[in-house]
C-alpha cells in the first residue's frame, strides 16, 4: 500500500513537473530551474549529512568547482554543454577526493571545522586568481550552445529546453542516490552514522566509507553547481562562500532530515518560500530565521517527517 | 624593508589580533563550557557596536558612556537565547546546536537592517584617545594602541576569574563533569544561562570597542569576524582560552604581514593555518588531547 502511494505521488510529481515545463510562464519555468538545480545539490548532500551524519561546512567549494569547471571549458575550450557539464562534474570530483581525503579524519565539530578550512581556501583562490578566475567578477558570458549529437543537434538555449535537460539529469541524479541508498555502501554509511564503533569492529573501514560519501555528494554538489552556471550564465565567486554550504543544509532540515524525499521538498519549499517572502518584504532571512528556529525547537523530522507521522 | 615598517606591521597585526581576541574570548568560554560552538557570536559583536553606537548618540556623544551602556541590551539578547532556546537542544546532535545558532545570525542580520538600516554608519571620536602617535617617525592611531593594551587585561582578567575566584572554580567544576557538579549542589542551568551571558558580553564589548576602529558599521559586519573567530579559536584548541588568545596574536599577525608582502594570499595563509593545525594537532597549542 504503501510502496503504490509512493510511487502514485513520485508519477503524480514527474507529470507536473512535465506539465510547468510545456506550459509554465517564463519566470515559473526560471523558478523550477531552480528548485530541481538545489535538489540535486541537496541530495547528494545528505549522502553525507543525513546519510553518514557528518556536517560539512565546505560544499560551495564543489558546487563553485562545478560551476567554474564548466565556465572555463565553455570559454576556452569547446562550448559544448554536455561536455562542459562532464568537465564541471570531473573538476568538482577530482577536488573532492582531494580535499575529503584530509577532512575524512576527523568527525563531528572538527570535521565540520576542517571543510570550512578548506572551502574556505577554494574560495579566496577563487577570488583572488583574477587572471583566471575573474575575481569578484566572476565568469561571464558562459553560453548555452546547442547539444550536438552527431547529425542531430538540440538547441537549448530557450528556458523551456534547457529546463528539460535539467529535469533529465535531475531524474538520473534521484535514481543513482535512491541506488546508492539502498546498496550495501548506503547501508554501511547508515551504520557508520548509527554507530561507529560497532561497524569498525565489524572490519569496515570507516576512512574509505566516509570518503567515499564525501565524493558522492561532492560531484552532485559539482554537478548542481555546472547546471546553475548555464542556467544563469555566469559563475560567481560566492557560489564558493561558506554561507552557500548552509543552503543544501537548510533545504534538507526544512525537508527532513533522514528522509529519502526531504531534500527535493525543502527545496521546493525553501525557493517558493523565499520568492513569496521577497514579495512583502526585503527581509526574507529574518522570517526564515524564525522558520528554522520553529523548525529546529519543534519539529526535527521536518516536513517529510510530519507527514509520515501524520500517514501512520 | 626597514625596521620601522616591520615594527608598523608588526602593530597593525596586534591590534588586529586583539580584536579577534576580543571576539574569539567569548566564543572559546562558550564553547569550553556549554560545549556550543556559536554562530551567533559574531551577531553579538554586530549588535554591540550597533547598540554602542545607538546608545552614545541618544546620551549625548560620549564613547564611553556607549561602551558602558550599549553592550547590556546585547546581553539581554543572550540571556534569551541561552534561556529559552539553547537550553533545550544540549541533548540534541550537533548540526541541531549550530543550525540553532545560525538561524540567529540569519534573524539579527535582518533585525539591524530594520532597526538602523541597510547602508552603513560613520562612527565617532573617541574623547582622549582621537589623535595618533610618532612610533619611529611614522604615526600610528591612539585607539589601536589602547586596543593593544586592553586585549591583554581581558585575557589577564579572564584568567583571574577563571583561575582565582569561586564563580571560575565553579565553571571549572560544571565544565569538566556536569552531573558531579550539579550532584553537589551547583545549579547548573543557572551557571550555563550566566556563562552564556557573560559571554554574550564579551562578543558585545569587542564590537562596542571595534566602533571607532573599523570607522563604519554594516549590517554584515559580524559574518566576517565569526569566521576569523573560529580559525582563532581552532589554532588555540577549541575551547582554550590561553589557546585562543594565542591563536588571535597568531593570525593578527599572519594577516598583516600576509597583507603587506603576499597581499593575493592573505586570506588563504590564515585558512591553510587552520587546516593543518586541525591535522596535525586537533586540539590546538592548548586544547586537552582527548
Amino acid at each position: 500500500m504503501n510502496r503504490h502511494l509512493n510511487a502514485f505521488i513520485a508519477g503524480l510529481a514527474l507529470a507536473i513537473m512535465i506539465l510547468i515545463g510545456l506550459f509554465g510562464s517564463r519566470f515559473v519555468i526560471y523558478l523550477t530551474s531552480r528548485v530541481m538545480i538545489l535538489s540535486i545539490f541537496a541530495m547528494g548532500y545528505n549522502v553525507l549529512f543525513g546519510r553518514t551524519g557528518l556536517l560539512s561546512f565546505g560544499h560551495a567549494a564543489f558546487y563553485a568547482a562545478g560551476a567554474y569547471g564548466l565556465g572555463l571549458y565553455s570559454l576556452h575550450v569547446s562550448s559544448h554543454p554536455l561536455a562542459g557539464i562532464l568537465a564541471g562534474i570531473v573538476c568538482a570530483c577530482l577536488l573532492s577526493v582531494l580535499i575529503g581525503f584530509f577532512c575524512v579524519r576527523h568527525t563531528e565539530i572538527y570535521f565540520a571545522m576542517l571543510t570550512l578550512a578548506f572551502g574556505m581556501m577554494v574560495f579566496s583562490l577563487i577570488w583572488n586568481m583574477r587572471s583566471i578566475t575573474g575575481g569578484d567578477d566572476g565568469l561571464v558570458g558562459i553560453m548555452r550552445a546547442p547539444i550536438a549529437l552527431g547529425l542531430v543537434a538540440i538547441p537549448i538555449i530557450k528556458p523551456q529546453a534547457y529546463y528539460f535537460l535539467i529535469l533529465l539529469l535531475l531524474i538520473v541524479s534521484i535514481v543513482l542516490i535512491y541506488r546508492i541508498h539502498h546498496s550495501p555502501f548506503g547501508l554501511v554509511l547508515a551504520g557508520i552514522r548509527e554507530n561507529e564503533r560497532r561497524v569498525a569492529f565489524a572490519g569496515v573501514s570507516l576512512k574509505n566509507y566516509r570518503l567515499g560519501a564525501f565524493v558522492i555528494s561532492g560531484t552532485f554538489a559539482g554537478l548542481a553547481g555546472a547546471l546553475a552556471a548555464l542556467l544563469e550564465s555566469h559563475a560567481e565567486p560566492f557560489s564558493a562562500h561558506w554561507s552557500h554550504s548552509a543552503a543544501p543544509i537548510l533545504v534538507t532540515l526544512i525537508g527532513g532530515l533522514q528522509t529519502f524525499s526531504g531534500p527535493i521538498v525543502g527545496s521546493v519549499v525553501f525557493i517558493v518560500l523565499r520568492e513569496t517572502i521577497e514579495r512583502f518584504t526585503h527581509n526574507w532571512m529574518l522570517w526564515f530565521g524564525l522558520i528554522l528556529l520553529v523548525i529546529i525547537m519543534g519539529f526535527r523530522g521536518g516536513i517529510v517527517g510530519i507527514l509520515s507521522r501524520w500517514r501512520k | 624593508m626597514s625596521l620601522e615598517s616591520i615594527v608598523h606591521v608588526c602593530l597593525a597585526g596586534l591590534s588586529t589580533g586583539m580584536f579577534i581576541w576580543l571576539v574569539a574570548s567569548g566564543l572559546t568560554l562558550i564553547f569550553g563550557v556549554l560545549g556550543v560552538l556559536n554562530f551567533a557570536h559574531g551577531s553579538f559583536y554586530m549588535l554591540g557596536a550597533y547598540c554602542c553606537l545607538s546608545a552614545l548618540k541618544i546620551m549625548g556623544g560620549n564613547f564611553w558612556i556607549g561602551l558602558l551602556i550599549g553592550p547590556l541590551f546585547v546581553c539581554a539578547a543572550g540571556f534569551i537565547i541561552e534561556r529559552f532556546f539553547l537550553r533545550y537542544v544540549y541533548h540534541l546532535a550537533l548540526p541541531y546546536q549550530l543550525l540553532l545558532t545560525f538561524a540567529f545570525v540569519l534573524v539579527f542580520d535582518d533585525l539591524v537592517r530594520i532597526l538602523w538600516g541597510g547602508g552603513s554608519l560613520g562612527s565617532p571620536s573617541v574623547p582622549g584617545l582621537s589623535g595618533s602617535v610618532d612610533i619611529f617617525g611614522r604615526y600610528f592611531p591612539t585607539y589601536n594602541l589602547f586596543i593593544i593594551i586592553v586585549g591583554p587585561l581581558v585575557a589577564l582578567g579572564l584568567w583571574v576569574l577563571i583561575e582565582k575566584t569561586w564563580y571560575g572554580r565553579v565553571i571549572r567544576a560544571a565544565s569538566t563533569e556536569r552531573e558531579m557538579a550539579s550532584a553537589i549542589g551547583v545549579r547548573v542551568p543557572a551557571l550555563f544561562t550566566s556563562v552564556f551571558v557573560f559571554g554574550t558580553w564579551l562578543g558585545a564589548m569587542g564590537g562596542a570597542l571595534a566602533v571607532p576602529y573599523v570607522g563604519l558599521l554594516t549590517p554584515g559586519m559580524g559574518e566576517a569576524i565569526i569566521i576569523d573567530a573560529f580559525v582563532v579559536a581552532v589554532i588555540g584548541g577549541l575551547g582554550s582560552l590561553k589557546g585562543a588568545f594565542l591563536g588571535a596574536l597568531i593570525i593578527g599577525l599572519v594577516s598583516s604581514f600576509g597583507t603587506r608582502f603576499m597581499p593575493a594570499f592573505d586570506m588563504f595563509l590564515t585558512f591553510i593555518l587552520m587546516a593543518a593545525v586541525l591535522l596535525l594537532r586537533p586540539q590546538g597549542f592548548f586544547g586537552k588531547a582527548s
